[in-house]
């Protein structure tokens, strides 16, 4: 078994092929020096803790005593598929019988001319030390694309004492998957917190002079930054099964149990598109831990011959300062919302389909105030359930009592 | 052995359901089981220290209502990705209306 990719995807296979059981050869090859760690605090207290810390998703000794292979700062360059082999960067191959893809993601280049050594992206460990090192207090940082890597930055960099500007070219925060109610909450926590929000303004001009960036919006005005952080989404990294035949949509395209066109090599996470069961099959990909989490133990499993289709609702959570949003399911599914305040602060949107059926629940709040709640929402819409608008409204109306309804 | 430690009232925690509980600088989970039994674990998750009190209670498992780490709070054993090491629990019981925890 050979895993191409060891994010927090190709980690959790590797373990889950042990898990179950499986004892020949595991190997994991990854690009970074790293063994698999969480990205999640990257973005978080990666940049705000007293040291980075890297968080490894098992420990060395863990993998050794499951007998997992690590091949470190090697990228898989071509694979023979009718040889069943892997070349990897080092001029070395690797045999398989079944192959997983999860080379994952990778920032979306800003198609600019200007940009230099203060123009960063975020995606590995290494690059989240880089950008620690600018966001000490009275630096002056800015944040090209208001996402989600861009914000928790941005609430980082804040706590950190630097002054901050995001820029976003969308009318607001947060387009894509997150409703306009919460967004709004989160714009105006980060402009409580001193952050200075641009929206609605795409790029004129960046000149990154090697100490600063002036960043030239299209209504005419400069911002000057010691750092431009760039989050403008992410891009599947597919070259690999491009090369090797296989068909590229939006990210290696699968089926429902992970497999690409070729029954001995899986895909899963962020490089892949697969078909959504609880959507009728809507294909898509997801850009999520929990997604690679449950995907990387999934394609073990059906590597291993289960034939187990992939049934997860999607879900995920941000943290701001003190709020904690968490969306499951597909947003644009829906037709209408309806609120249910939990208390003061905190309070979940349901979108319902047009034919009543719950689509997807997003909640904001502070703290851990609406986990409870969106994780029972995301059983309902596992269950395609369709419950009466007026009990998801009434705080009286206990969530997991319509579980079981 | 260490006393006893009134922990809450039997009916302040519905059935299937959790609360939190503060005590000596520490700070505890108190579970109440559709079968209307009473346990109780560290309150928080060995992953990242997330109290479990603003978790899911589904029959005898408690999720984290962070990352979804899920535990068996009758036993404290660790059920899968992203937790690998387990809860420790303490005795519990319910005298004259009130939960009592043994904190060791």
């Amino acid at each position: 078994m050979v895993i191409i990719g060891a994010g927090e995807c190709g980690g959790r296979a590797a373990l889950a092929l042990r898990d179950l059981g499986y004892e020949g050869p595991v190997t994991l090859v990854g690009d970074e020096p790293h063994l698999p760690y969480e990205r999640p605090p990257l973005s978080k207290d990666a940049m705000t803790g007293e040291a980075p810390v890297i968080k490894a998703i098992a420990s060395d000794e863990l993998f050794a005593e499951r007998s997992i292979r690590h091949i470190h700062s090697v990228r898989a360059v071509a694979i023979d598929r009718a040889a069943h082999t892997a070349q990897l960067s080092d001029g070395s191959s690797l045999s398989y019988d079944k192959l997983l893809v999860a080379t994952g993601s990778v920032p979306r280049q800003l198609p600019m001319p200007g940009l230099g050594p203060r123009c960063v992206y975020l995606r590995t460990f290494n690059d989240a030390l880089a950008i620690r090192a600018h966001l000490s207090a009275g630096n002056r940082v800015a944040v090209i694309g208001g996402g989600f890597i861009g914000l928790e930055l941005a609430a980082a960099a804040r706590k950190l004492g630097a002054t901050v500007t995001v820029i976003e070219a969308q009318p607001r925060i947060l387009m894509r998957g997150v409703p306009a109610e919460i967004a709004e909450i989160i714009h105006k926590a980060h402009e409580a917190e001193g952050v200075s929000i641009r929206t609605g303004q795409g790029l004129a001009a960046i000149a990154d002079g090697g100490k600063e960036v002036a960043i030239t919006l299209a209504d005419g005005q400069t911002i000057v930054a010691d750092l431009a952080v760039i989050g403008i989404g992410a891009v599947p990294v597919t070259a690999l099964a491009t090369e090797s035949g296989l068909a590229i949509d939006n990210g290696i395209a699968v089926d429902e149990h992970l497999r690409t066109a070729d029954p001995d090599i899986f895909a899963a996470g962020d490089c892949c598109s697969f078909p959504l069961a609880v959507y009728g099959g809507r294909r898509v990909r997801l850009e999520a831990w929990r997604n690679a989490q449950e995907q990387g133990a999934l394609a073990a499993k059906n590597m291993l011959g289960a034939d187990e289709a992939h049934a997860a609702v999607p879900w995920f959570w941000s943290d701001q300062y003190g709020l904690t949003l968490q969306i499951a399911g597909l947003s644009d599914e829906g037709k209408s919302i309806v609120r249910r305040d939990l208390d003061d602060s905190a309070f979940i949107l349901f979108h319902l389909a047009e034919d009543g059926r719950l689509v997807a629940a997003s909640g904001i709040g502070s703290g851990n105030a609406v986990a409870r709640d969106i994780r029972l929402a995301e059983m309902l819409i596992a269950k395609r359930a369709s419950p009466a608008p007026e009990a998801l409204g009434s705080q009286a109306v206990k969530l997991k009592s319509l579980l079981a309804a | 052995m260490s006393d006893w430690v009134e922990a809450c009232a039997a009916e302040d925690i519905d059935e299937e359901d959790v609360m939190r509980f503060d005590h000596g600088g520490r700070t505890f989970a108190i579970y109440r089981s559709p079968d209307d039994e009473y346990f109780a674990t560290d309150g928080l998750c060995t992953h990242e220290k997330v109290h479990l009190a603003d978790g899911l209670v589904m029959d005898d498992i408690i999720e984290c209502p962070k990352h979804n780490g899920r535990f068996n709070y009758k036993t404290g054993d660790a059920r899968g990705a992203p937790v690998c090491v387990n809860l420790k629990t303490y005795p519990v019981k319910v005298d004259a209306g009130k939960v009592l925890i043994q904190i060791g």
